[in-house]
């Protein structure tokens, strides 16, 4: 089977450059690709595999940002616990907003999770535990297994196990009997709904596990730069993510990898030369991308491999 | 094929309006277990309406639906549907970018009991796929089963969503002009297709082409203007003075210049 070889070819491949990475490029920069490329990932499985586009990610991100630094700085909490928590976390927020939010389509959807999401918000900024404007600052990274975690390099390759776990769930999310459906949900409601698929609830489990799977990924951030903040809870962050998303390719596994790349590698780079301006530079490639490639870098590599094969391949008989 | 069966489904004293205007007012329907029931009318005469009330995709103002004499009248459409109470639409209802072989396999698959397990492989769906091409061949769809849904063409596409149907194994099935937009060939192809199909079930379908209606409908309902104008036989309705009058001006009802 050539195509099975070639499906383990290129994530394998993927692995052993980022297992390498840390050689050539700074460990926490990576990390926080990592953090994001997970990020972006769970955030498609809503509107790549689901078709809702939520603007609310950012709360599941964020608060599980909170939580797991809540409790690895106050109650003392090892790394793993602290994941777990901030995790489930997520996984009961998304279920709370998606008992809400997901009967609503369209704009509706996306008004009612950027409205819950501005709440947990405004929680994190009141509430006595979080620390008010500052955020958590100096959360420990504490040991796991054995390992001490307060080394950049042994803590990027926990994060990479940690995100590329992740990033095969839903992998494996989406080729599973309940991917099938959310596929034939996304391809036609109405006919899934006649089929006797209560549509509502296959919606609501794809909400929660992308849910959870933000919250693993803001919970890792947390680990990585020591601190949470209201930048993570802000719909700012919603935004990004969206960003990332479209930017990388709606509805394919490696669009949101290389979306999240793109956008962190970008601030990252330019946030020293241009300051503020940052924000209107990444804007103005958005938009440039959106009517240039309106499927993505991935979109448009595929169509642009296609026609390359399609011209150097003699026609089908 | 005799009418006399038990009565499978019920409509009593439906009534539903949009903002003002009575799409159906006060609706009475028995369709009878075995049989093929037809439901015609002029276009705006509350067809359509009637089955996505039938079906729960929209909910009645007033009025009962009785489904093997259970009250079906407030459960959700998905419920209904897992009953054996199954339609199709008046657009052609498929998975546009799965296969031919997914799509009925989307349908099978309910019977797993799986389609919440978002950690199990997707092989587990492989075991569905001799079934899936039985019923593809059932339809003269076979050696199709690789092309995208999409790809077919239009009478081969509502081939695929009553081979779809069938794979839920319903009871009573509800087609939505399952001829409409055809050509003759694939009519006739279609006619026949509902016609095995009703060997073993009930069919309640909207026609409007009445060769077909006259062709395999054992029993028909006439509908106008949200109400149930005359209920009977082909022959009787052709022969129905108010059944006339209100096709006057659209289209009359095949062979019915022989009746008056």
């Amino acid at each position: 089977m050539k195509a099975r070889r070639r499906n383990i070819v290129l994530p394998g491949l993927g692995l052993i450059l980022l297992l390498a990475a840390p050689a050539v490029f700074y460990p926490v920069l990576l990390m926080k690709l990592l953090c994001f490329a997970l990020f972006a990932s769970a955030f498609n499985l809503m509107l790549g595999y689901t078709g809702l586009l939520s603007f609310g990610h950012a709360a599941f991100f964020g608060g599980a940002a909170y939580v797991t630094g809540y409790l690895l700085q106050s109650q003392g909490f090892g790394p793993l616990l602290g994941i777990a928590c901030g995790v489930l976390f997520a996984c009961a927020l998304g279920a709370l907003v998606g008992l809400l939010a997901i009967r609503r389509q369209g704009i509706y959807f996306a008004m009612i999770t950027l409205a819950l999401a501005q709440m947990v918000y405004f929680l994190c900024l009141e509430l006595p535990q979080t620390g008010g404007e500052d955020g958590l600052q100096g959360v420990p990274r504490g040991n796991l297994l054995g390992l001490n975690l307060s080394d950049d390099l042994t803590l990027y390759y926990v994060v990479l196990v940690f995100s590329s776990a992740g990033i095969l769930l839903i992998w494996r999310t989406i080729h599973s009997p309940f991917g099938r459906i959310l596929l034939a949900i996304r391809e036609n409601e109405p006919r899934a709904l006649s089929l006797g698929y209560d549509v509502v609830r296959y919606k609501w489990l794809a909400f929660v596990l992308s849910a959870g799977l933000s919250g693993l990924a803001g919970a890792l951030k947390t680990l990585v730069f020591k601190f949470a903040t209201l930048t993570d809870t802000h719909w700012h962050q919603s935004g990004e993510v969206v960003l990332m998303t479209i930017l990388g390719g709606i509805g394919t596994l490696t669009g949101p990898l290389l979306g999240a790349a793109t956008l962190v590698t970008l601030e990252d780079q330019l946030a020293d030369k241009v300051g503020s301006l940052v924000t209107v530079i990444l804007g103005a490639i958005f938009v440039m991308c959106v009517l240039v490639f309106p499927r993505g870098i991935v979109g448009a590599a595929t169509g642009f491999t296609e026609r390359l094969l399609g011209k150097s391949q003699p026609p089908l008989p | 094929m005799s009418a006399a069966g038990p009565i499978i489904l019920q409509a009593l004293q439906l009534t539903k309006g949009f903002r003002g205007f009575s799409a159906l007012e006060g609706i009475n329907l028995t369709v009878r277990q075995g049989t093929i029931h037809a439901l015609i009318g002029p276009n705006g005469a509350g067809k359509t309406t009637c089955f996505n009330l039938l079906t729960r995709f929209i909910t009645a103002d007033s009025g009962q639906i009785l489904y093997r004499g259970q009250d079906i009248t407030r459960r959700p459409p998905a419920w209904v549907a897992r009953q054996g109470l199954v339609r199709s639409f008046q657009i052609s209802a498929v998975f546009p970018h799965l296969s031919v072989l997914e799509n009925v396999c989307v349908a099978l698959q309910r019977r797993l009991g799986n389609s919440f397990h978002f950690w199990k492989s997707g092989r587990s769906l492989r075991a569905l796929e001799t079934r899936a091409l039985e019923l593809l061949h059932q339809v003269g769809l076979e050696h199709q089963e690789k092309r995208l849904a999409v790809a077919l063409p239009y009478g081969q596409k509502r081939a695929l969503e009553i081979a779809t149907t069938l794979a839920l194994d319903p009871e009573l099935l509800l087609l939505d002009e399952p001829t409409q937009g055809m050509g003759q060939e694939d009519v006739v192809q279609i006619m026949g297709l509902i016609q095995q199909v009703a060997a073993q079930r009930t069919v309640l379908m909207v026609e409007h082409n009445m060769k077909v209606v006259s062709a395999i409908c054992d029993r028909i309902t006439v509908l106008a203007r949200g109400r149930v104008l005359a209920e009977g036989s082909y022959a009787e309705m052709a022969r129905h003075p108010e059944v006339i009058s209100a096709y006057m001006g659209t289209e009359p009802l095949y062979p019915a210049r022989a009746g008056t």
